[in-house]
């Protein structure tokens, strides 16, 4: 059922060289246990492949683009009729946004404002279609957003200390 | 309730946040499951709690925790609780907790309803755009058919922002409750010319899939879709397009003209000029090029240009690349049956280049199909000629059942009217000769098609065909052994018709003929019966005479010759002698194929001298032995043995030359990687120019890490040259202390032994600091450098270079600038500066398990604090941190732990034990100033702050999270500010009698009386009111506006201050550290 409905991207990972997950995003529902079964699958296969290798794999009946940026490993499922140059395109496009979000960003950027690059991805990424494909347009929304948080966040100070 | 909230605020100081958590499992790697279990139990209490900035904290954690692969399905309804919050922040948390967490089985979806629904309709956009992106990832069948008008509504949003993320959900909508396409639909049109490219494309997108699944519906947007195509210049878009028209040209065949153009120009642009894709490389621009031709192959374009171009790049593609085009085997065969000749023609080419072992046989059987049905000879004979040429390229490479070949090669033979006949023949000969395993299966079809001569020579006009019996007759004749039925054969090769034949066929007819007879002879002799034997001879001399007509003369020549034969052996078969042993002679020995080149390796007998002209040189050098060898020029034997080519250097170097441009012009050939430009010398003499990286223009990948290192490692070993001589000079002053360690770090760089000699690290003797030395010296150093080398370091850490600078505004626009530097000593004693700043000792950091791998950089921070006066309560202190260690640093956290008295100023909405972020990064060698705002209640008394500095280093493929601790020491004169008072003002102050007075003597103090002033000056900012002779008057204003007066007087060494103050503490503080500054120098 769920492979049956046409979309680009099914699922995105992000894991370490050593094959721990920094970041999933799920563009299906999918049961626990079957996403567990995917991330072992897939940090076994990606890691497995030798460097200088192509950045495309088969699995399943889906296509798999994954990318190497430092220590992370970027990984998007797409449809099978997908154009595998977007995907890897899609990729560099959210490190793009990383990168100018958190500065030079790495590793543990990720892991420590996980939160973060989640909210960036969901402006950049939705229900497994680009959302938007301009770069400042995404950082515009995401800084808005985070102001947004910081004012609401000083009301609620300001409140306690009126209280 | 009031108590509840500031109690959950107060709570929330000791409850760990995201960041403690994560460092906290990276702290506890040995027993991680236990750590985490206790984390959930505290998660639990904080759940518990009504506070909501608690239960987000909470939730916030969890979500992480879920991303580990715990299970944290129980707080599904407390993540609808945060959800439900008003404020952003939480509300936030909460969604992306619920678009992790939940799935469509998840059965507090069903409660999320209106709470989504609300949002939706929330006034403030990101609100409504967070429901819109959980929704996007938890939508179920229900919240699909209950929200569909609510989506369909914000399509309509005044806000792009909101407009886009809607279109897009939709699609997710329309998948879980199909009928609300059709009410959306209108308005989803109306998207495609939104003013705003962001929905503009967003409703490409989801028309685009939509499409794909059931293209029939969408034939109607076509034009709309074709206008977008040709005014958009967003990749993006134009991809998704591209598509939507593959699904759509298959149902209406007008639409492929447009589209094929459309594709193609796109699709051609690169091959039209080079250079231009070379110059646009970006992988979007590649992927719409990869999407038009999968455009233009796929949808079976009608255009014949589009097809013929298309084949034609995929015929270069195919000489870079052929594995690429060889999944398209099945689309190339299919245009064989294009209407267009040339573009079988090109599709032909192509299938040359694709063939493999493996599939050899399919495309042949592929193309003999299309032989048959071939129409215009001139095609015909191209498929003929492309079917050998496919099956012997490379010397047979690609046949591996010949007896395949010979059947092909005979089935070619029925083809009628193609001129290629003769090359038919030699592919029979050669492969019969050269294969002796196929022999007798070549032998038995070519008596075959002896026998059925009279086919092939149908019509003899322009027929090219019966070259084939050339080959059939010298393959029978020579290899007559194998023959199954000679005699037959025999007869066939001299059936009258025969003579109509070109004569040198006929010739070879008559050749052979000998030679079968010969073999028929041995045959019949063999037997009792000897008139068979003489009906054979009878035979020969009726036929051959037909032969000795011929006009042609050889035929006639090599007739008359056997048929004199014949009749000499008849006369002896009459006489009852055997001759069959001796006829065969005459055809004794095997014919071996020889070598073109086989000539080179006879050697040249001694005394020949090749190049001497025996004659004249006639005017055609080709001489009349070199004749046969023709026949032969295609074999290329497999007998002899393998030989070495000789190419020499000229040629080689000549072949790369080319083979350099080839793979330069060509667009898909990748260039060599950049690792490999590590070997390149060129690479090091570039002049490195600081990249300043606080702007990330560049995604850090590895080619480009690698680089960068490579640079790097060039400044790096600059520095460390200039540092050596710095050092040597220094250790001759000292006389002979030297370090011959490697710091951690480097030795792993450093590859070369050379260089491990060379280093000397930052160790210096604690005098020879001068003031631009770093405050804390070789931080890079291993955690595991022997004893004496961290107490050295130690001690060079307590270092410190100290800088007071006033940069008051009010003072600024005075020009009243003071700027002083004085060094210290020894952490413990307290500076006349205003500031003292001390780093942990190294081990400590190096001990913390995360740290425990990489050692932190040496860093130095020079630190000033500056009071405000338009502030009584503020003091702005600058820091001027300064990177010295050879990786980036960034992400820097500043954070002081508040005292009752100071407090670090954080900007609203951070938390009391919040750090604060420094506003730059730093790359190796660069120093920047940030400022930090402390608000001081009372400023009587000095105080140290303690602090940390946490910070991420990152090197090319690693980055580790580091802190140093500090101390900041605000001393009471740093709350002092220079104020100039005239003489009377000060009497008048010194009279009011509200001050209180205080003394204090300093002995054995060598300056002189100006010097000492000024150090007051400099170092505790006083301005001298009047001086005469050894005594002074010195005043200056706190930043609470306490006024501080004195008198110093000096007499012998011996220097006395008498002190007025409106605060007795400050004073006495402020007499304090005069004094200290005093006795230090």
């Amino acid at each position: 059922m769920v492979r049956y409905f046409k979309k680009i991207m099914h699922f995105l990972l992000l894991f370490s060289r050593q094959g721990r997950l920094r970041l999933q995003k799920w563009f299906t529902p999918t049961p626990e246990r079957e996403k567990k079964k995917i991330i072992r699958d897939m940090t076994a296969m990606v890691l497995a492949r030798k460097p200088k290798t192509c950045n495309f794999l088969h699995w399943m009946d889906l296509k798999v683009v994954y990318k190497r940026y430092a220590s992370l490993f970027f990984c998007l499922a797409i449809d099978d009729q997908e154009n595998e140059l977007l995907a890897l395109e899609i990729l560099h496009r959210y490190v793009e946004l990383l990168d100018k979000y958190f500065g030079n960003v790495c590793e543990l950027d990720i892991i420590f404002n996980f939160e973060k690059a989640y909210f960036i991805l969901d402006e950049f990424l939705i229900g497994g279609e680009v959302q938007e494909t301009s770069k400042q347009t995404v950082a515009r929304c995401i800084e808005a957003s985070d102001m947004l948080q910081e004012v609401k966040h000083t009301h609620t100070l300001a409140h306690m200390l009126i209280l | 309730m009031a108590l509840k909230i500031v109690k959950g605020s107060i709570d929330r100081m000791f409850d760990k946040n995201l960041q403690d958590l994560v460092r906290g499992i990276r702290n506890h790697k040995e027993d991680e499951a236990k750590y985490i279990s206790t984390c959930i139990d505290e998660i639990k209490q904080e759940l518990k709690q009504d506070n909501i900035a608690v239960k987000a904290n909470a939730v916030c954690k969890l979500t992480y925790l879920q991303m580990l692969g715990y299970d944290v399905s129980w707080a599904a309804f407390n993540i609808v609780e945060v959800m439900s919050s008003s404020k952003f922040t939480y509300k936030r948390i909460g969604y992306l907790a619920a678009s992790q967490c939940f799935h469509e089985s998840t059965d507090v979806i069903m409660l999320t309803t209106n709470q989504i629904r609300k949002d939706l309709s929330s006034p403030n956009q990101y609100d409504t755009g967070v429901a819109l992106t959980g929704l996007s990832c938890f939508v179920t069948p229900d919240l699909a058919r209950d929200l569909a008008n609510d989506i369909m509504t914000l399509m309509s949003h005044t806000k792009p922002y909101i407009r886009k993320k809607a279109v897009l959900i939709m699609y997710k909508v329309f998948l879980k409750y199909p009928e609300s396409l059709r009410p959306a639909f209108p308005r989803l049109k109306e998207k495609l010319e939104d003013p705003d490219p962001g929905v503009q494309s967003a409703a490409v997108n989801v028309i685009c899939e939509l499409a794909r699944r059931n293209p029939k519906n969408y034939l109607s947007l076509a034009p709309l879709f074709f206008k977008l195509m040709t005014s958009s210049t967003n990749n993006w878009v134009l991809i998704k397009i591209i598509k939507l028209f593959g699904a759509l040209t298959p149902l209406e065949p007008r639409l492929c003209h447009s589209t094929s153009q459309m594709s193609f120009l796109f699709f051609l642009s690169p091959w039209l000029s080079p250079s231009s894709l070379s110059t646009s490389n970006s992988t979007s621009a590649m992927s719409l090029l990869y999407e038009c031709v999968n455009t233009v192959i796929a949808v079976r374009v009608f255009v014949v240009v589009v097809k013929y171009l298309g084949l034609l790049a995929m015929s270069k593609i195919l000489k870079t690349h052929p594995k690429s085009v060889q999944s398209h085997k099945d689309l190339i065969l299919q245009c064989l049956d294009d209407k267009d000749e040339s573009i079988r023609l090109r599709a032909l080419d192509l299938l040359y280049g694709m063939v493999s072992k493996k599939n050899l046989m399919e495309i042949v059987k592929k193309l003999m199909l299309h032989v048959d049905k071939a129409e215009g000879t001139t095609y015909r004979d191209e498929l003929l000629t492309k079917i050998i040429d496919i099956c012997s390229q490379s010397n047979y490479q690609y046949i591996t059942n010949f007896e395949w070949y010979i059947s092909i090669l005979v089935e070619l033979t029925r083809l009628e009217g193609t001129r290629h006949g003769h090359l038919i023949a030699s592919q029979m000969l050669d492969v019969a000769i050269r294969v002796k395993a196929i022999r007798e299966f070549a032998v038995a079809q070519m008596a075959t098609l002896l026998d059925n001569a009279h086919l092939l020579t149908g019509n003899t006009q322009r027929n090219g065909i019966c070259e084939v019996l050339y080959a059939a007759a010298w393959i029978c004749g020579e290899f007559s052994e194998h023959l199954e039925n000679p005699m037959q054969t025999l007869e066939a090769m001299l059936r009258p018709k025969v003579a109509t034949l070109p004569g040198h066929i006929q010739a070879v007819y008559v050749q052979n003929a000998a030679k079968l007879f010969a073999t028929v002879l041995r045959s019949q002799e063999g037997n009792t019966d000897r008139t068979a034997a003489q009906e054979t001879s009878q035979l020969m001399i009726d036929r051959l005479p037909l032969f000795v007509q011929s006009a042609n003369l050889e035929v006639q020549e090599r007739a008359s010759c056997i048929l004199q034969l014949v009749k000499y052996i008849q006369k002896l078969q009459q006489k009852d002698v055997e001759v069959a042993e001796e006829v065969n002679a005459l055809f004794a020995g095997e014919l071996n194929p020889v070598a073109p080149k086989a000539q080179k390796k006879v050697p040249v007998p001694e005394g020949l001298d090749l190049d001497a002209w025996i004659n004249e040189p006639p005017s055609e050098s080709e001489s009349e032995d070199e004749k046969p060898r023709t026949m032969f020029t295609r074999e290329e034997t497999k007998h002899s043995r393998p030989r070495h080519t000789e190419v020499d250097e000229k040629e080689l170097a000549k072949r790369r030359e080319v083979r350099k441009q080839e793979q330069a012009s060509n667009p898909f050939y990748i260039k060599s990687s950049p690792s490999s430009q590590k070997e390149a010398p060129g690479v090091d003499h570039i002049p490195v120019v600081q990249i300043d990286l606080s702007v990330p223009l560049k995604v850090p990948g590895l080619p480009m890490s690698d680089q960068y290192v490579k640079l790097e490692e060039e400044r790096r070993q600059k520095d460390r040259a200039d540092k050596k001589k710095k050092e040597k000079k220094k250790r001759k002053e000292k006389g002979g202390r030297r370090g011959k360690r490697d710091s951690g770090p480097e030795s792993e760089e450093d590859i070369t032994p050379a260089h491990m000699v060379d280093i000397v690290t930052e160790e210096m003797p604690p005098t020879a600091i001068c003031r631009s030395v770093s405050l804390v010296p070789p931080l890079n150093s291993p955690p595991c450098v022997p004893s004496t080398c961290q107490k050295s370091s130690k001690h060079k850490k307590k270092k410190q270079k100290k800088e007071k600078e006033e940069k008051d505004k009010k003072k600024k626009k005075k020009h009243h600038h003071h700027r002083h530097h004085s060094d210290g000593a020894g952490e413990e004693s307290v500076q006349n500066g205003t500031v003292e700043e001390e780093e942990e000792p190294l081990p400590t950091i190096s001990d913390a398990p995360t740290c425990s791998l990489a050692s932190p950089p040496p860093f130095r921070q020079v630190c000033d604090i500056q009071g405000n006066l338009q502030d009584g309560s503020q003091v702005v202190v600058s820091l001027i941190f300064e990177n010295k260690c050879d990786s980036f640093l960034k992400a820097m956290e500043f954070n002081v732990l508040d005292s009752l008295n100071s407090r670090l100023q954080r900007p609203d909405g951070a938390g009391p034990h919040d750090g604060l972020t420094v506003p730059f990064q730093l790359p190796p060698g660069v120093s920047n100033e940030a400022r930090f705002v402390f608000t001081v209640k009372s400023i009587v008394m000095p105080q140290k702050l303690k602090g940390t500095l946490a910070f991420i280093v990152k090197n090319e493929d690693s980055s580790t999270h580091e802190k140093l601790d500090f101390k900041l020491h605000f001393t009471c004169t740093s709350y002092l500010i220079t104020t100039p008072c005239y003489s009377d003002a000060f009497a008048k102050l010194l009279e009011s009698g509200d001050l209180k007075a205080s003394s204090v003597k300093l002995e054995g103090v060598v300056m002189p009386f100006p010097h000492l002033l000024a150090r007051i000056c400099f170092h505790h900012h006083f301005s001298v009111v009047e001086r005469i002779d050894s005594c002074a008057s010195m005043y200056s204003r706190s930043i609470q506006g306490h006024h501080v007066c004195l008198l110093v007087k000096t007499a012998d060494q011996t220097v006395s201050i008498d002190a007025k103050c409106d605060e007795p503490s400050l004073l006495s503080n402020v007499l304090d550290e005069i004094k200290l500054t005093f006795s230090q120098c």
